[in-house]
């Protein structure tokens, strides 16, 4: 019994004659949806699997499909007779295309059976001359089929080989997705051994030697397992102390370690090989001379096995050593290899006569960590979930790792400068803004979001349209809009007379969640701001002190008012202490702005008092009107009653609006209320209960009058009492003319038994609510029709652009590029251009 | 809403055989949105007024029309129970019919019979003031006697509302009056009338028989009515609007007319098509981006040459790309040139690598849309991404703003415009740009050469200096 090994990705090309029986080996051993067959494509494009006209745009969809699986990195059989060598070429060309393996399986059958096959099949109606030429064409095949590039030729003679034959999907030797770490990834080492010896204790590696005292190997306590990103040889001091270490730790299972391009070269010139001696291999060669000879055959032997990358933890991360992008990982071919060895060369030599090297990481869109070396670099920094942790140790730089999956990165500087360096460490020189710059395919078109505590989240193109003309036209720069807050959906619907909302209901809901203990804040009248403030604005990568903008990221204020409103925000954040209490340099709070006119002043002078307006001139007049006829005798009393109801209606509906409005002169009458800080140097603050959040923002409020504290009351959901505190304190509220309430959990984020419980439910006053649905919706009659509202969508809205936002924090303060961030928040955006009754 | 008709005609009760409603009765009828009562506060031998109130359901309104039609707010609070615009004009069609066709079984003789009249609106939309209302009402012999509605007294900053209370004195035949009412309510009315169908307006035109056509504004009432036919705002801005709290309009702006006076700014337009034409032919381009194309003006003209092979028209509003596609036509285009031309979403502070590889970009009338802060990402799109061997600029020339006459001191010739730049300015920064991403630049002017001030348009030419 034959097993045929197939690695994984690969591209799977059957070669057969006609009625080899092709077709059913494969639905033997693959999935129908693996299998591309001629046959099927024919049909699809002709509507005849025999229809031999039909052949080219059959295998030109064929090609199509097939490219796009093997882009995904899925195993693809390609079924058809793929006798003659032009069409096996073609298929060698799309796997190196897609940098997978091509596979030939051919099956050997005799023509006799074939024939006869063919004949039981009423389709097919070509004769023995067919298969026989395609037979011929096959026999003068087998041989080359390594020549033309299948990495793996599987022949099966007979029907018997071929019943017997079994399939084995071997993992590629990169694929070590399933070891999760954690890692210390340790930047290119050059040598240096005394260095990496000081590097693995302080990461806390325990050095274990052999009887000559040499660092044959280490372990960490904790199970901690290093990766070296390559380049352990050359140039440095001690090559052979290197090798002894990382040799020992990799055979030991404490260390991975991939292939650079000087182990490359050195296998190469200790094999006798004829290499250029430069850039450092001569002391290679020189210091490996002095070791026995079983020393140097093990070494060889060892730089010769190295995997060129390796992919890691599921997948999110990838070691290489000069770094890979996201279409190579996991990928096995010569490209891949080359790039993750040199790195994507231009072609060109700069000014030292060294290989100018394509910036790819300024275009890295992945989602797993890429983690390499090559390039030495003043320090490690992060380009794109990207870091290059080369920094020159060998130059008398620095030998750095990176803690992983903490992200953090540890550096011990050099002994003394080993090896002159061609041309002076510099910074990592960034082509024009590599991290400020966002592509369209940042967040055009369907999209899916990843967060963390809400799963997947997708964005439809038309949201996605929407708000990229918003964005684009009148957002403030993406560096300054790091958040978008979510929307937050009202409560659930009362049955009381007279009110559509009712605080009973949130508390009442919080309960049935599990949620004991919640807060009650009052609902400011005014509109939602976030305020970025910023000491030092380094992490934003964007002169100044922040920014100071609405649900859909416009700008509130001129450019100088914001200046001025920040520099008092800075100010009072200084006089609190919360710079050095957050150990930050910027904070991002959510706020509410008032009035409201500052921002919707047009609005509520062109629509709210444009419609008490004509309501209070037109309705008392037809009271008036009504009242004479009735004096008259005609019956008229159910419209009187009605319209004079509707003009005590019309004027509440004024009453309601008049509190949002008052003058504001420059920042005077402006005022801001913070109730939640969202987030701070490195810390999202979504899991701090609201009474910190709160005690917060009424320090701000004590360093400066332009911040207003938020009332706010603490309801025991399960008490009934704490409960009927908490409905006649939302009802003094808004008796006295009030917007509002929000309720929310106390602890902040909860989850319940169902996923995430709502951050919060708006409990909407009566008064306030006819500003929304209308002067009269207070009418039984309408109120009765109102409460049919539909919250389920609200209700889902709300949770995925809070999770959105949430997700959009995480990244910033894990320190992601711009676009990772950019991506949450424009899809907040997108989501807010769903339709939702506007009026929840 | 209400309307109250009056007469002082002896016996005035008789108006009671000319409305076919009687005097001592209260009549509901059933309109679209609502119902319409009408009822006499005053029926003697001296002096009668039938009311017509109208009890609009504000929530029948909007119910069944959500979903198709953009859910914004302003649906669901508006005036439309309370002003006499439109509504008001369909009602007084179904329920005064027989008069205003001039039809009276009763007193045949009265239809003929001039009346003297008195209608008393208390919230009558007037846009344009009560200037309009004497412009439409006066030249029909009716006296006005209107004072406006103050927006809120709670606020006197803010001034008048757009109502008016308004008494209309004429003396003329009952029909007549009612038929003019009818057709000019809605014109006066600066809503949109989305509620009413098509064949509702050419109902109102009917109406307009006999008098319409010898009204000196027939100009203004006709072209208002087309004007009001475009429907309400659809697409998904108005709901971003609402997140807001801005008015739908002040997002969907982007096919919006500049301020300054047509008569100046349509040969300005063309003219201004034209030298980007010509020079687009000087650079020998023939792959061509419209880069903000809007409405698609330009892309026409592109179209029209034959020497461009490809053209790419992107634009951020997808509103401006649907209309560029209508205007354009590209649904029967002949294939040939049909395949020229594509249209899509880009937006320009966002870098599009799919933008790379044409001759020439044309940035017509678009740099001072994009807030002065957000410049850098379009250079870096048009100047490191796009990267075309000629780049075209052209944007209003500030100093000229004073030639407009119509267009207030210190004001931009358009409600979008971020920055509006003088030459020195535009030269500054053209200077930067192409030191920066190593191109050389040369000016024109586009539109009359003003010795002090320049041209009204100024046009830089940017060449790519490597090959």
């Amino acid at each position: 019994m034959a097993e045929l090994t197939i690695p994984d990705m690969s591209l799977v090309v059957l070669v057969g004659v006609s009625g080899s029986g092709k077709s059913t080996f494969a639905r033997a051993h693959f999935a129908p949806t693996q299998v591309m067959s001629s046959d099927f494509f024919r049909g699809l494009v002709a509507d005849d699997e025999n229809d031999q006209s039909a052949s080219t745009d059959a295998f030109d969809a064929l090609g199509y499909v097939a490219g796009k699986r093997l882009a995904a990195g899925r195993i693809t059989v390609i079924d058809a007779t793929n006798v003659q060598q032009s069409a096996r070429a073609t298929w060698v060309k799309l796997a190196k295309e897609h940098n997978v393996l091509p596979v030939a399986i051919v099956l050997d059958l005799p023509q006799s059976v074939c024939v006869a096959r063919n004949d039981e099949r009423p389709d097919r109606d070509f004769g023995a001359h067919v298969v026989k030429r395609q037979h011929d064409d096959l026999r003068r095949s087998v041989k080359s089929l390594s020549r033309e590039g299948f990495r793996r030729v599987h022949v099966l003679r007979g029907q018997s080989e071929v019943d017997s034959a079994t399939i084995a999907i071997e993992p590629l030797l990169n694929d070590r997705r399933t070891e999760t770490g954690p890692f210390d990834v340790i930047g290119d080492v050059h040598g240096c051994r005394a260095e990496l010896e000081e590097l693995l204790g302080t990461l806390g590696y325990a050095i274990t030697r052999d009887a000559d005292g040499h660092a044959a190997g280490a372990s960490h306590p904790d199970g901690r397992r290093a990766v070296f990103v390559g380049d352990l040889v050359d140039r440095g001091p001690d090559t052979p102390g290197v090798l002894r270490l990382a040799m020992g730790m990799v055979e030991s299972g404490d260390a991975l370690a991939v292939c650079g391009n000087h182990e490359q070269k050195l296998v190469r010139a200790l094999r006798g090989r004829n290499v250029r001696m430069s850039h450092g291999i001569a002391e290679s060669l020189e210091q490996l001379s002095t070791q026995p000879q079983g020393f140097r055959a093990r070494a060889e032997e060892f730089c010769d096995g190295l995997v060129a990358h390796y992919v890691l933890d599921g997948g999110n991360l990838v070691v290489a050593h000069a770094g890979l992008p996201e279409a190579y990982h996991g990928r096995a071919s010569g490209r891949v290899r080359s790039f993750a060895l040199y790195g994507d060369t231009t072609g060109e030599t700069d000014e030292y006569g060294l290989p100018v090297r394509y910036p790819w990481a300024n275009e890295y869109r992945g989602r797993a960590t890429v983690l390499y070396g090559h390039t030495p670099t003043l320090d490690a920094e992060w380009i794109n979930n990207t870091m290059c942790l080369d920094t020159g140790v060998v130059f008398g730089g620095k030998l750095t790792a990176l803690r992983y999956p903490e992200r953090e990165v540890v550096s011990v500087a050099a002994h003394q400068v080993w090896y002159e360096p061609v041309k002076p460490l510099v910074p990592e020189v960034v082509e024009t803004r590599p991290d400020g710059v966002l592509t369209l395919d940042d967040v055009a078109g369907r999209r899916v979001v990843e967060t963390r505590c809400h799963g997947r989240i997708s964005v439809r193109p038309e949201q996605a349209a929407a708000a990229l003309e918003v964005m684009s036209r009148f957002a403030v720069d993406p560096r300054w809009l790091p958040y978008l807050p979510p929307t937050m959906a009202p409560v659930a619907t009362s049955s009381r007379d007279g009110v559509l909302e009712h605080p009973e209901e949130a508390f009442a809901g919080y309960l049935a969640d599990g949620v004991r203990t919640v807060v009650c804040e009052e609902k400011h009248m005014g509109s939602r701001a976030i305020v970025l403030a910023c000491k030092d604005s380094a992490r934003f990568g964007i002169e100044g002190a922040g920014a100071v903008y609405t649900r859909t990221g416009r700008p509130f204020l001129t450019p100088e008012l914001t200046e001025e409103l920040l520099a008092r925000v800075c100010a009072a954040v200084d006089k609190a202490g919360l710079w050095n209490e957050l150990d930050t340099d910027w904070l991002l709070l959510d706020a509410e702005l008032m009035p409201w006119s500052a921002k919707a002043g047009a609005l509520i002078r062109d629509q709210y008092a444009s419609v008490g307006a004509a309501a209070t001139a037109a309705l008392p007049a037809a009271t008036r009107t009504l009242e004479a006829a009735q004096a008259r005798g005609v019956d008229v009393a159910d419209l009187l009653s009605r319209t004079a109801s509707r003009a005590a209606n019309a004027e509440a509906f004024r009453a309601a609006y008049r509190p949002y409005c008052w003058p504001v002169d420059g920042l005077d009458g402006v005022r801001i209320a913070p109730f939640q800080l969202l987030a701070a140097a490195d810390r999202v603050y979504h899991e701090r209960p609201h009474s910190w959040h709160l005690a917060l923002a009424d320090r701000l409020c004590a360093a400066d009058p332009v911040f207003a504290p938020t009332r706010h009351l603490v309801v025991d959901t399960g008490d009934p009492e704490s409960v009927a505190a908490g409905v006649s304190w939302w009802t003094e509220l808004t008796a006295g003319g009030g917007e509002g309430m929000v309720v929310k959990p106390e602890a902040n984020l909860v989850r319940g038994e169902r996923g995430l419980v709502q951050p919060g439910v708006k409990v909407r006053g009566r008064e306030y609510l006819r500003i929304i649905y209308g002067p009269d919706y207070t009418e039984p009659a309408h109120l009765d029709r109102l409460r049919k509202r539909d919250l389920g969508r609200k209700r889902s809205l709300a949770l995925r652009e809070y999770a959105l936002g949430l997700e959009a924090l995480e990244r910033l303060t894990a320190g992601e590029p711009l676009w990772r961030v950019h991506e949450c928040v424009f899809a907040v955006l997108a989501m807010e251009s769903e339709p939702v009754d506007p009026r929840l | 809403m209400l309307l109250t008709l009056t007469t002082t005609h002896q016996p005035a009760t008789d108006l009671g055989y000319l409305l076919h409603k009687h005097p001592d009765r209260a009549q509901a009828f059933e309109i679209a949105a609502g119902t319409a009562h009408v009822f006499y506060p005053a029926a003697t031998d001296d002096e009668c007024t039938a009311a017509l109130l109208i009890d609009i359901d504000p929530i029948a309104l909007v119910r069944g029309k959500g979903r198709d039609r953009g859910f914004a707010l302003a649906q669901y609070v508006n005036d439309r129970p309370y002003a006499a615009g439109s509504m008001l004009a369909v009602a007084l069609g179904k329920v005064f019919r027989t008069a205003m066709g001039g039809r009276c079984k009763e007193r045949p003789e009265l239809v003929d019979t001039v009346l003297p009249l008195r209608v008393d609106i208390p919230a009558l939309p007037c846009r344009g003031g009560t200037r309009v209302l004497e412009r439409l009402f006066g030249p029909l012999g009716w006296r006005i006697d209107a004072s406006p509605v103050p927006l809120d007294p709670a606020f006197p900053e803010w001034g008048d509302s757009r109502y008016v209370t308004v008494r209309l004195s004429t003396t003329a035949r009952l029909a007549e009056a009612l038929r003019q009412l009818y057709v000019l309510l809605p014109v006066l009315d600066g809503v949109k009338h989305y509620w009413i169908s098509e064949d509702e307006i050419d109902k109102l035109l009917r109406a307009g028989e006999g008098w319409l056509s010898e009204h000196p504004e027939r100009e203004l009432i006709t072209t208002r009515y087309l004007k009001h036919r475009k429907g309400f705002v659809h697409s998904a801005l108005a709901r971003l609007a609402d997140a807001d709290g801005v008015d739908a309009e002040e997002l969907d702006n982007a096919l919006d007319e500049p301020a300054v006076a047509p008569e100046r700014q349509e040969p300005l337009t063309a003219l201004r098509r034209r030298a980007v034409v010509s020079a687009l032919r000087e650079a020998g381009a023939a792959r061509v981006l419209d880069l903000g194309c809007g409405g698609g003006a330009l892309l026409a003209d592109l179209l029209a040459e034959p020497s461009f092979t490809e053209i790419l028209g992107v634009d951020v509003s997808a509103r401006a790309l649907e209309v560029a596609e209508r205007s354009l036509h590209l649904d029967r285009l002949s294939d040939r040139v049909r395949e020229r031309i594509t249209l899509r979403q880009s937006a320009l502070t966002y870098a599009d690598p799919s933008l790379a590889g044409f001759d020439a970009a044309v940035l017509m009338e678009v740099i001072e849309h994009v807030d002065e802060s957000r410049l850098g990402a379009l250079e870096h799109s048009v100047f490191a991404v796009a990267r075309p061997a000629t780049v075209l600029v052209t944007t209003p020339n500030s100093e000229y703003n004073v030639r407009f006459e119509s267009l207030p001191a210190g004001h931009f010739r358009h409600s979008d415009h971020r920055f509006e730049w003088t030459r020195a300015q535009f030269h500054e920064w053209a200077e930067t740009v192409a030191a920066q991403h190593d191109y050389a630049v040369r000016y024109t002017g586009v539109g009359p050469d003003d010795a002090e001030v320049g041209t009204p348009t100024q046009m830089a030419v940017f060449t790519r200096k490597e090959s």
